[in-house]
């Protein structure tokens, strides 16, 4: 495994839905492992197919979707929604290992008309449940929905997470889900994508998107334990006769650990305590999207004005 | 493509080698290793391990460009297809040796004084030393740990003027900072064609930039750009001098697009993507959900009414 996370930081960002599926073909019984630890960053447009990479099994050549889940149920039964999320959560925290990117799909709620983004989180067999009717898409008999108590903060936490992307994002989509953890807590996901298409005459193309999942401890003495993991993953592209092709993309993730007062609503503490690492990703990115891979460039070959000063002294 | 399909039967060795060929070849520059490692632990299977690294290692070497130390400490051998003369013999033209190399391991294994028939006449070596010599000072200047080396592609047996023939300059640069988590590669490649009737020297370019940045994530940078120009046809030193220059000039220019690109995109993402705080500049209020369940209620009312 350790060695499948490496290749996963090395592999250029863009092929990481390739590279996971090589992988899942690879280590079959790694798979819950290897995806539960897959942050998926979210398109709107269904996935390109992922051809020519061969693969376990036939079905593999259509959507990636359907080929991951092929590997989950390869015993021919399907996985219960909360079983699968039980093992994510232990994986995700025993290895303590990174999360890596490949692209997701949104989907339209036509009962409300609004859009949710599909993820491991809610997906049960081949359906997504909507966060805005709880209802599966495809519809599914008995799929898992989460109790009444998580709904209701789920239903909250979608309501207030929108606003609070609108006043950041201005624009895009986000959705939250919640479901229980075994020893009375819940983990709740939020998730956010936004692309943007700048224009300016340049042909630029950027995506923006964020995954948290926060694993709540169960109450004790009025206080509960958040810890929050966050990725963020950014895409940018431009590609015009004059400039080339410039493509930066990728993924960087941070850590969170809080113990706070549950007086206010978990909400609360959840809400703020997302805010505060948006905005240090965001900082962040600055950094390392921009100045690290821009002092690269700069170390290979320094800008003119330097070699200048050099030139008189040699 | 039905679901119940053998989810759980194994690949062929095939299959295997694909995939740790597809692997070995994205690897970014620098980190082949790093990444045969994990395929070899991944494959479990050494035969199939070797024919991928026999396969992808190679070409790897050749679109990276290479450089391997030769082994007698005259200098570096630069890898591409333009020096190939057979799978793992490598032209110097600078040099005159033939280096026998191993690809997987990237070392020099062999050297020896290339034939008559490997080399340029002597015509054509007096423009390819010439612009060698010129490259070579501005690859030093330019570039911290750059390496260059000048090919003749076609047209290395003519003995006078009265013909056309052409050169391929390849310049490469890499930094490798693996305790830093970043590592990064420059490399360009110019192809030209003298034509001795127009008396004309057409210069065609390909730059491409990589960095990549791995702590607690995955960032990479990847560029490319192609590049054209012409010089007139003079003697082997005044040609030397103007390609030269001409290189020159549009390598700094592509870095100072690099430049404007990165200032435009850091603008754009933050304008385009999320900001920094709302417009009301304060922290989202949390506190006020009190205030949306209200909003809520009161939207449902309406929606009722309606």
């Amino acid at each position: 495994m350790e060695a499948a996370m490496d290749l996963m930081r090395r592999m250029p960002p863009g092929s990481a839905e390739t590279a996971l599926n090589a992988l899942l073909s690879l280590l079959p019984d790694h798979s819950l492992d290897l995806l539960s630890q897959v942050d998926l960053p979210l398109q709107v447009t269904p996935p390109p197919v992922t051809a020519g990479l061969p693969c376990a099994s036939a079905f593999w050549v259509s959507s990636p979707w359907k080929s991951l889940l092929g590997i989950r149920c390869s015993a021919g039964r399907r996985v219960p929604f909360d079983r699968v999320v039980f093992v994510t959560k232990c994986a995700f925290v025993a290895s303590g290992a990174e999360n890596f990117c490949i692209l997701f799909q949104v989907c339209m709620d036509k009962e409300n008309m609004k859009e949710y983004i599909l993820c491991e989180y809610n997906r049960d067999a081949d359906s997504y449940r909507s966060p805005w009717s709880n209802k599966y898409d495809p519809p599914l008999e008995d799929g898992t929905v989460p109790s009444d108590e998580m709904r209701n903060l789920e239903i909250e936490a979608n309501e207030v997470f929108s606003v609070y992307r609108d006043q950041y994002y201005e624009g895009g989509i986000s959705s939250v889900y919640i479901w229980e953890d075994e020893d009375n807590g819940f983990i709740a996901c939020f998730l956010i994508k936004k692309d943007g298409k700048g224009t300016r005459g340049y042909m630029q193309i950027g995506s923006w998107d964020a995954i948290h999942v926060i694993q709540v401890g169960p109450e004790e003495e009025g206080a509960a334990h958040y810890c929050l993991n966050s990725t963020v993953m950014l895409s940018l592209t431009t590609d015009n006769k004059q400039s080339g092709t410039f493509n930066l993309s990728g993924s960087i993730r941070r850590q969170m650990s809080m113990t706070l007062a549950v007086a206010d609503g978990h909400l609360v503490n959840m809400g703020k305590m997302i805010e505060e690492m948006e905005g240090k990703l965001r900082n962040s990115l600055d950094q390392v999207y921009f100045g690290k891979t821009r002092e690269m460039v700069c170390t290979l070959r320094p800008p003119p004005e330097v070699l200048n000063m050099r030139l008189p002294d040699s | 493509m039905s679901d119940e399909a053998g989810a759980g039967e194994p690949l062929s060795d095939h299959q295997k080698r694909e995939i740790a060929v597809w692997f070995l070849s994205n690897a970014p520059a620098g980190e082949i290793h790093y990444v045969a490692k994990d395929v070899r632990a991944l494959l479990g299977d050494d035969a199939v391990y070797e024919a991928a690294a026999a396969e992808a290692f190679p070409e790897y070497n050749k679109a990276h460009l290479v450089s391997l130390e030769l082994p007698d400490r005259s200098g570096d051998i630069i890898i591409s297809t333009y020096g190939e003369l057979d799978k793992n013999d490598y032209l110097d033209p600078r040099t005159a040796q033939v280096a026998t190399v191993d690809h997987i391991k990237q070392t020099c294994t062999k050297l020896r004084p290339a034939a008559d028939e490997e080399l340029p006449s002597a015509y054509i070596e007096e423009f390819r030393s010439a612009l060698d010599i010129e490259l070579s000072k501005y690859v030093s200047e330019a570039y911290p740990k750059g390496v260059c080396a000048v090919y003749c592609t076609n047209g290395k047996d003519i003995e006078g003027p009265g013909a056309d023939f052409g050169f391929a300059v390849v310049i490469s640069a890499a930094k490798r900072s693996p305790q830093n988590f970043c590592n990064g590669s420059w490399r360009s490649i110019w192809t030209m064609e003298f034509n001795y009737e127009l008396q004309f020297i057409e210069i065609k370019g390909k730059i491409q930039v990589d960095a990549h940045y791995f702590e607690e994530g995955n960032v990479q940078l990847d560029t490319n750009i192609d590049r054209k120009d012409s010089t007139i046809m003079q003697s082997p030193d005044d040609c030397a001098v103007s390609i030269t220059n001409i290189i020159r000039h549009h390598e700094s220019e592509y870095l100072s697009s690099l430049e404007e690109s990165y200032m435009k995109l850091s603008d754009a993402t933050f304008k385009d993507l999320r900001r920094k705080l709302p417009v009301t500049r304060t922290l989202f209020p949390w506190h006020n959900t009190l205030a949306f369940s209200l909003t809520r209620d009161l939207a449902k009312e309406l929606a009722l009414g309606k």
